[in-house]
């Protein structure tokens, strides 16, 4: 996350980078610019205009209607000019608020692409903050912050020729002005960059911070650990601050250059001016040349310092563009093939010599999962043994390719994992992660998250199954997977199957979180279905109840089941023991306790003696 | 910190006691009302009052930099102003000087001009800066003060007030503000300070056009109100629809496997892009508005530039004004108007930012349900006896009752184990002595204390407890450990590992200790999680030890060597072990069964199978299953 390859992408690559969402944006933010340029001209020159206007009443038979005209000529400029002010906004907020929303769904959909791995290392407050904060920068830079920079720069130009004709000599001079803002404007922008960057990086991990916070409230109340985040969580803050003063001083230094600068100057330039016109037989300015050069020096004093203030916000916008193209040039590992195959469901599930690391491995350590083979038959319940960190989340997570496997091939129905579309290949599993993970919707939602319920009719990623439930069975489907799932339980919440789970499913209990994954795992009948330690919050009264129910659903269903514990093995057909990355044996639970040391170490209590100094080592 | 802190405590306090009026706005108070729109009179006084308090507040402290941040920029734009001045009297007064041969003609107007510009720039640094610091600060202040909140506020608030919203409240609504504060008081400053000189001098030159500038005040203020009206609307509008999108945003990134797994990142997108193009189109509604307001005045000021022009041209014409007096009228009556641009803008981000200080607010108006008392008492050293007297207990007040008047002793020192069928209400009884919640009715006590008049600091440092999901915070496996006792050193940290037996594969990690175990102990497997979590709680070392499910997940010799280290630790600590494998119940000196919200059987573990009861049936299960 620290690395930031967009450090040395320029403003234009950047933007450039920005193509497609700004396709519908060049046009009318030209008509803005357009109009904003315009608005600018109008305001200069309803000044001069106005003097004008007046010295025509000067004339001795001026008449009422010279008033008249003036007034109109007037109106009119004004008129023009408020129109031009609202043509800029209504041609470029329409465009800008497009691409900015565009972006936002953009990235949540690459968001979503990514895999887990993605999102173990990613805080949800980075993430979060490039999605809202960023975008909305973006934004405010499109439709004001760039148009507000080439009008500035546009202004200045027209006002530094002006004043070039005026008096060439002067304006050399004060062009004199322009070379340290050459130089210590690279300077600035630099260090600016820098700190924008690290500010908007550091609002994201505080937004992290608030995320964790919340998330694992549970653990700060049970420890009375509040007072302990609430450090952690300054820390983060006052960095955030100092960042922010440190951002905001950088800009002041620049803005105080831009005024010292060529005011100073202009004073020089006023010194020289006296004396010029004090020799005037032999310099030849006058008086009103003189006036009229710092007249017109004064119309340079607003656009210099809208650029100073502008530029600040454009690298703050390249900065957001940055964190934008971080996320977006990930890579997606897990997609799609070209030309997905497809192949009849059997329930068929192959582990060919699988591979799997883990990116962060030590390079010496041999693979997590190190040549896995195992053959699953169509309808057989297959048990997964192994110690604690053995692997087997890890294993199953590679079936429906959560995580890619890095070596070897996993196959079902004879096809390769990786040659299934991505729906396809979803949608014949059914999952039951260890932890539940539910969402804050209904009980109903949760249980039908693989099936059509609430799903759009041309929904892409839910592919006609034969065994699929259809719409209208949603409603006994349910009902039926809550009874298999021994989740009756649910008929007793105060509104039924419509109740509300609380986030993360947390107004549940243990078991009831964990019996409604079960269900929801079990709900779109799935042909591989992937449970991984199912009952371990469960009773072993309920467990025994799901365990029966369960067989009935079973004997049709492939079942990889992660077991920690006999009861829970006592469904299986065969056991497979994984140890140390390799399925070690397989065989029924009696045959592997009386042959095999590893899986009777695993599947009983039998421990390797600890001193008791080692536990009190504390004391 | 401290400072911060203190002042912060204020905060909370001053916004707490608005409670002490009516109940008409009950419906409104904390974050109840967050998601209404249309508020009537009294309901948006109610609301906006609240918000400016908060505002007020949190400028306490900053009050005097903002103060001189004020004057800095007085000054700075007298000394930018000054300048064509200077050149004004350069020419009228230094010219005939230096012509006359005097040299101080030229370097006193030369000199006073750099003095004013190098003036002006070194104050435009300062007010820069301090604007910055200042409103960094508040905003510094009423992070930690949010935060503080939703940590001090009770899991029932955090049921129903997702993680979503704290993030949108303290992300995307501060972000609101931050802009009212960065570039507020400047542009108003200097906004109102032109206006008012300009203003001044026209009605000194020429009262008559005088009144014409303030018959423009009428339509002027006409327009502001319709602008208060519609973009108050908005603006809530948008803070409503931002937090949606977070909520969501949040909760897919939060779910992102089984999003994945079970297919809905294309109906979650679907979904992400309604709230998304329902924040745009408020947010484009918003600035719409403003994009009416901001040529209107303009439009306004032109009107009255041109007012001014004709009433003044007669009175030119008639020979009533000198020609050089309509000029400089005409001149500063169209610069008067040019800041109201600014202070449109200023109004702008201040309804913004109010419309987002009405949501933290109310957050910050919420109180927790589990306060610690008036008086506190004290508990220095704990025995760890343990009282349910008559407790009952339910989730929501018209919710099933989930503890049915329960009446349990646990004597000190004693190792307890509840069982009981999913649901029956094991983690609701650990959650009251941990004081999660507090009980309907009835009591529980620590040593005779009852919990709610117990010093909170006591409870936490007698009681912990390791609840049934193991939540691991990103940072290193050290710091999560260290949790249980943030003081303990490394050798306590690395004793309490191997205490429960995961000292080794802690040491096989690629940084051991420091490894970062990421987003929600993300790199470890869930076994490995519960034994962090495990060694969490021996490191607290408290006098009351809560386990709810701790093992669930290990693989049974790990399990084993956990107990084992769990007995030693125990000794003499009162503890309460929820398990659903009888395993851990071996180490138990006694057992209680719980079902429905009931104790149903209680008594030595021994004792118990011998009387056929539920827990008799269980323990058969168990052997069987062991058998297996
Ligand atoms: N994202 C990750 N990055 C690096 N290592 C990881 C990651 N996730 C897990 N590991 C490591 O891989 C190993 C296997 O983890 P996995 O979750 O598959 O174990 P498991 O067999 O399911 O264990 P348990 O029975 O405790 O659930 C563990 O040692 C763990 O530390
Ligand atoms: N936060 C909550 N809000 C509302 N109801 C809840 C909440 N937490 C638990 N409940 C309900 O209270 C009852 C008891 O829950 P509790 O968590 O105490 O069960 P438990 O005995 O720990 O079960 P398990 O063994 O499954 O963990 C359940 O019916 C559950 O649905
Ligand atoms: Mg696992
Ligand atoms: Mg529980």
């Amino acid at each position: 996350m620290t690395e930031s390859p967009g450090r040395s992408r320029t403003l234009w690559q950047a933007l450039a980078r920005l193509g497609p969402y700004l396709e519908g944006l060049k046009l009318r933010w030209t008509l803005g610019l357009i109009a904003a340029i315009g608005a600018g001209v109008v305001a200069l020159s309803i000044p001069q205009v106005l003097q004008v206007l007046v010295n025509s009443l000067l004339d001795d038979n001026a008449q009422v209607s010279a008033v008249w005209t003036a007034g109109a000529v007037i109106l009119g400029l004004g008129v023009l000019e408020a129109g031009l002010v609202y043509l800029r906004r209504f041609f470029v907020i329409p465009p800008a608020s497009d691409a900015e929303t565009s972006m936002r769904t953009r990235l949540f959909d690459k968001l979503q692409d990514l895999s887990a791995s993605f999102h173990s290392a990613w805080g949800a407050g980075q993430l979060q903050s490039r999605a809202i904060a960023d975008l909305n920068l973006l934004r405010r830079w499109f439709a004001f912050g760039s148009l507000m920079l080439i009008t500035s720069v546009v202004s200045l130009l027209v006002g530094f020729t002006l004043m070039a004709t005026l008096s060439p000599l002067l304006a050399v001079v004060f062009l004199g002005a322009a070379l340290p803002i050459m130089i210590i404007g690279p300077r600035f922008r630099k260090k600016f960059v820098h700190y924008s960057r690290a500010s908007q990086d550091q609002a994201g991990d505080v937004a992290t911070k608030v995320e964790e916070s919340v998330h694992g409230i549970r653990v700060l109340k049970a420890f009375g650990r509040g007072d302990y985040a609430q450090e952690g969580f300054t820390e983060e803050a006052d960095e955030l601050r100092d960042l922010e003063v440190s951002k905001a001083r950088t800009l002041a230094k620049f803005l105080m250059a831009m005024v010292i600068l060529p005011e100073g100057i202009l004073g020089l330039c006023l010194l020289i001016g006296l004396w010029q016109v004090a020799n005037q037989e032999t310099t030849g300015v006058t008086i009103g040349a003189l006036a009229a050069f710092f007249a017109t020096a004064a119309v340079l004093k607003g656009p210099i310092e809208g650029v100073g203030m502008m530029l600040g916000m454009t690298f703050t916008a390249k900065t957001a563009i940055d964190r934008h193209a971080d996320v977006m040039d990930t890579a997606t590992e897990i997609t799609s093939p070209h030309a997905p195959v497809v192949a009849p469901e059997r329930g068929v599930l192959e582990f060919d010599d699988v591979h799997f690391r883990y990116p962060d491995t030590k390079a010496g350590d041999r693979d997590l999962i190190d040549g896995v083979t195992l053959q699953v038959r169509p309808g057989e319940t297959m048990a997964l043994v192994s110690a604690t960190g053995g692997g087997t989340s890890t294993l199953l997570n590679l079936i429906p390719r959560l995580y890619e496997t890095t070596g070897g091939a996993i196959r079902i129905d004879g096809v390769d994992v990786k040659d299934y579309s991505l729906a396809d290949l979803r949608s014949r599993i059914g999952v039951a992660f260890e932890d539940p993970i539910l969402f804050s919707t209904s009980v109903k939602s949760n249980v039908l998250l693989g099936t059509s319920h609430l799903r759009d009719v041309d929904d892409p990623q839910h592919p006609h199954r034969d065994a699929a439930p259809a719409p209208d069975q949603l409603d006994e489907v349910l009902r039926r997977t809550l009874i298999t799932a021994d989740a009756e339980f649910v008929e007793t919440l105060p509104q039924g199957v419509d109740t509300p789970v609380g986030e993360e499913g947390l107004s549940l209990s243990g078991g009831q979180r964990q019996r409604l994954a079960l269900a929801r795992a079990i709900a779109s009948a799935p042909s591989v279905l992937l449970l991984d330690d199912p009952l371990s919050a469960l009773d072993v009264r309920t467990e025994e109840a799901v365990t029966h129910r369960l067989r009935e659903v079973l004997n049709r269903t492939t079942t990889l089941i992660v077991a920690h514990r006999p009861s829970t093995v006592a469904m299986a057909d065969r056991v497979a023991l994984l140890e140390h990355g390799r399925i070690s044996d397989v065989g029924t639970h009696s045959e592997l306790l009386e042959r095999s040391r590893a899986y009777r170490e695993v599947m009983s209590a039998s421990v390797r003696p600890v001193s008791a100094e080692e536990v009190l080592g504390r004391e | 910190m401290s400072e911060a802190t203190s002042r912060a405590g204020g905060v909370a306090a001053n916004v707490a006691t608005d409670d002490a009026m009516s109940d008409r706005f009950a419906h409104l108070r904390g974050t109840a009302g967050e998601e209404q729109i249309e508020l009537d009179k009294e309901e948006r006084g109610f609301i906006r009052r609240r918000s400016w308090k908060l505002l007020v507040q949190l400028s306490v402290g900053v009050r005097r930099k903002l103060l001189i941040t004020a004057l800095f920029v007085v000054i700075a734009q007298a000394a930018q102003a000054s300048i064509p001045l200077i050149v004004a009297w350069a020419i009228d007064w230094g010219l005939p000087r230096m012509i006359e041969g005097q040299s101080s003609g030229m370097w006193l107007p030369g000199l006073s001009y750099i003095a004013c510009a190098v003036t002006a720039g070194i104050l435009i640094f300062h007010y820069t800066r301090m604007t910055a610091e200042a409103s960094q600060q508040m905003l510094f202040t009423l992070r930690g003060e949010v935060f503080r909140k939703t940590q001090a506020l009770s899991l029932d608030f955090h049921e129903d007030y997702t993680s979503g919203k704290v993030i949108s409240r303290q992300t995307s609504d501060l972000e609101s503000l931050r802009e009212l504060l960065d570039g507020g008081i400047n542009s108003l400053v200097q906004g109102v300070m032109f206006m008012f000189f300009t203003g001044v001098t026209i009605w000194i030159m020429d009262f008559r056009s005088g009144l014409v500038l303030v018959a423009a005040l009428i339509p002027i203020a006409m327009l502001g109100r319709w602008y208060q009206r519609n973009s108050e609307v908005a603006y809530r509008r948008t803070r409503v629809s931002s937090a949606k999108m977070i909520v969501h945003f949040v909760e897919s990134m939060t779910g992102i496997r089984a999003v994945q797994a079970f297919r809905r990142e294309d109906s979650r997108s679907r979904q992400y892009r309604r709230l998304a193009a329902r924040y745009r189109e408020d947010m484009v509604r918003s600035i719409s508005l403003f994009g009416v307001l901001q040529p209107s005045l303009m439009l306004i000021g032109n009107i009255t530039v041109t007012v001014v022009l004709l009433w003044g041209g007669y009175r030119v014409l008639e020979g009533d004004l000198g020609i050089g007096v309509l000029v400089a009228l005409v001149l500063a009556t169209k610069r008067v108007f040019q800041p109201l641009d600014m202070i449109a803008m200023f109004y702008n981000s201040l309804q913004s930012a109010t419309a987002a200080l009405e949501k933290v607010s109310g957050l910050l108006e919420e109180s927790p349900t589990v306060t610690e008392a008036h008086h506190p008492r004290h508990l220095p050293e704990a025995r760890g006896e343990l009282e349910f007297t008559q407790a009952s207990f339910r989730y929501d007040e018209d919710g099933p009752v989930v503890l049915h008047a329960l009446d349990l002793h646990i004597p000190a020192g004693q190792t307890v184990a509840v069982v009981g069928r999913t649901g029956a209400g094991k983690s609701t009884l650990a959650k009251l002595l941990a004081r999660f919640y507090d009980v309907s009715s009835g009591a529980v006590s620590l040593d005779g204390v009852d919990l709610r008049d117990l010093a909170v600091t006591d409870h936490h440092r007698h009681v912990a407890m390791v609840t049934q999901e193991a939540f691991l915070f990103s940072g290193t496996i050290r710091g999560n450990i260290a949790l249980g006792r943030p003081e303990a050193s490394e050798q306590e940290i690395i004793a309490a590992a191997k205490a429960v037996g995961c000292h080794d594969l802690i040491m096989e990690l690629p940084e051991g200790y420091a490894t970062d175990v990421n987003k929600r102990g993300g790199r470890l497997s869930a076994g490995q999680r519960q034994l962090i979590s495990f060694a969490r709680a021996f490191l607290a070392d408290p006098a009351v030890l809560i386990l709810d499910e701790a093992t669930s997940s290990l693989d049974l010799p790990s399990e084993a060597l956990v107990q084992q280290g769990l007995e030693r630790l125990l000794g003499n600590r009162t503890a309460l072990i929820i398990a659903h494998r009888l395993s851990t119940v071996a180490i138990a000196d006694r057992v209680l069964v719980i079902d429905d919200g009931r104790v149903v059987e209680d008594g030595a573990p021994a004792e118990l199978a011998a009387q056929g009861g539920y827990y008799a049936k269980l323990d058969a299960a168990w052997q069987s299953s062991m058998g297996a």
